[in-house]
């Protein structure tokens, strides 16, 4: 039967569907849970946090990296390793902070977004916010804390906005991410705190 | 876009301990009502079968029946879910069919002994959902539910509802 065969190659993207399913399901449920996009929002963010707790012990643990010299290493394995590792992408770093504590990472596509349209009435939903959290988490466990700029939020931008690099004016928010509804890119810069 | 190899499945694992955790936490803090849980986990177990299901039977020959269905549940539903088939499916031959899997994935990070064995169940509620999803977009309405006796193992019984 040709179902039994060549299925190999495709589990592996399969399981990706899985997360990114799962994920939107529990999105979808927490926006029924809370009438607030902010409670969602951080509800998520809080998820996040636990997730990157664990997962930075699951990182150390296979990726065999040693200890980063600066905060552009840092940078550079967080794009490069963990992102590739986890999720199969390799955001770009940009932005960086004249003082080099501060920058941006952009994720041209997104697979939490694989199947996703957010409706109208959660204009303010931040769909990835988990990934903060499990930044946040998982950096605090190698006593690097990184926190939101004071004064910032979170900025998303939906449909409609073609201009997906981010602007001055946006990048002055800690957490940025710019979406179009099919045309999902995120970003997110964290600054650290002293 | 295609993306060849992604979502280290740990990912997966934590994002399931931290859903179920999540859900229970909100609830003690009286944002939900506790029994609900395990229906929420249920429904979006559902929601999830419901769209794997489609995905994954894209390029797949028709189901001759209600058992090639299962067996397909069972095999190559159950590996890329859970990196293993289900070591032993019986059936009554009336609509009760028992799938038995030996190592849950969900369970296995949990102590083996007696003393998690009654929160084993919102750990497979999930799992309970995303059968009846993914059987129910094939066409076939069922009920399922699971039980845990000794900790990795555990048994799905899916009780076809004719219609």
């Amino acid at each position: 039967m040709s179902r039994q065969a060549g299925r190999g190659t495709e589990s592996k993207k399969m399981s990706s569907e899985l997360f990114t399913l799962t994920y939107g399901a529990l999105v979808t449920q927490l926006c029924k849970d809370y009438e607030n996009d902010e409670d969602v929002n951080k509800q998520l963010d809080k998820m996040g946090y636990n997730i990157g707790v664990r997962l930075i012990e699951d990182f150390l643990a296979r990726s065999n990296v040693g200890r980063c010299h600066d905060f552009r290493e840092t940078a550079d394995v967080i794009a490069k390793v963990a992102f590739k590792m986890y999720l199969g992408i390799t955001p770009s770093i940009t932005n960086w902070s004249p003082a080099g504590d501060e920058f941006s990472l952009i994720l041209e596509n997104n697979p939490l977004v694989d199947f996703v349209e957010l409706p109208d009435n959660h204009s303010s939903l931040i769909y990835s916010n988990l990934l903060c959290g499990v930044l946040r988490g998982a950096l605090e466990m190698v006593r690097l804390h990184f926190s939101p700029r004071k004064g910032g939020g979170v900025v998303e931008v939906l449909a409609g906005n073609e201009n997906l690099e981010p602007s001055a004016d946006i990048s002055t928010h800690p957490l940025v991410q710019v979406c179009g509804l099919h045309d999902f890119s995120c970003c997110e810069s964290m600054s650290r705190a002293k | 876009m295609t993306r060849p190899e992604m979502a280290d499945e740990t990912l997966f694992l934590l994002l399931h301990n931290e859903m179920v955790s999540g859900l229970y936490r909100a609830a003690e803090h009286g944002e939900g009502e506790n029994g609900r849980c395990i229906t929420k986990l249920e429904n979006m177990g559902f929601r999830v079968g419901q769209g794997l299901i489609e995905r994954f039977t894209k390029d797949t020959a028709r189901f001759k029946d209600e058992l090639d269905i299962m067996k397909f549940i069972c095999k190559d539903f159950w590996t890329t879910v859970f990196k293993k088939q289900i070591d032993n499916l019986r059936t009554n031959h009336q609509g009760i069919y028992v799938l038995q899997d030996n190592k849950f994935r969900l369970l296995t990070q949990m102590s083996t002994g007696k003393q998690y064995l009654e929160y084993a169940p919102k750990y497979l509620a999930f799992t309970c959902g995303l059968v009846r999803g993914g059987l129910s977009n094939l066409g076939i309405k069922s009920i399922v539910t699971a039980e845990v006796s000794a900790m990795p193992a555990c048994k799905f019984q899916v009780m076809i509802q004719k219609m």
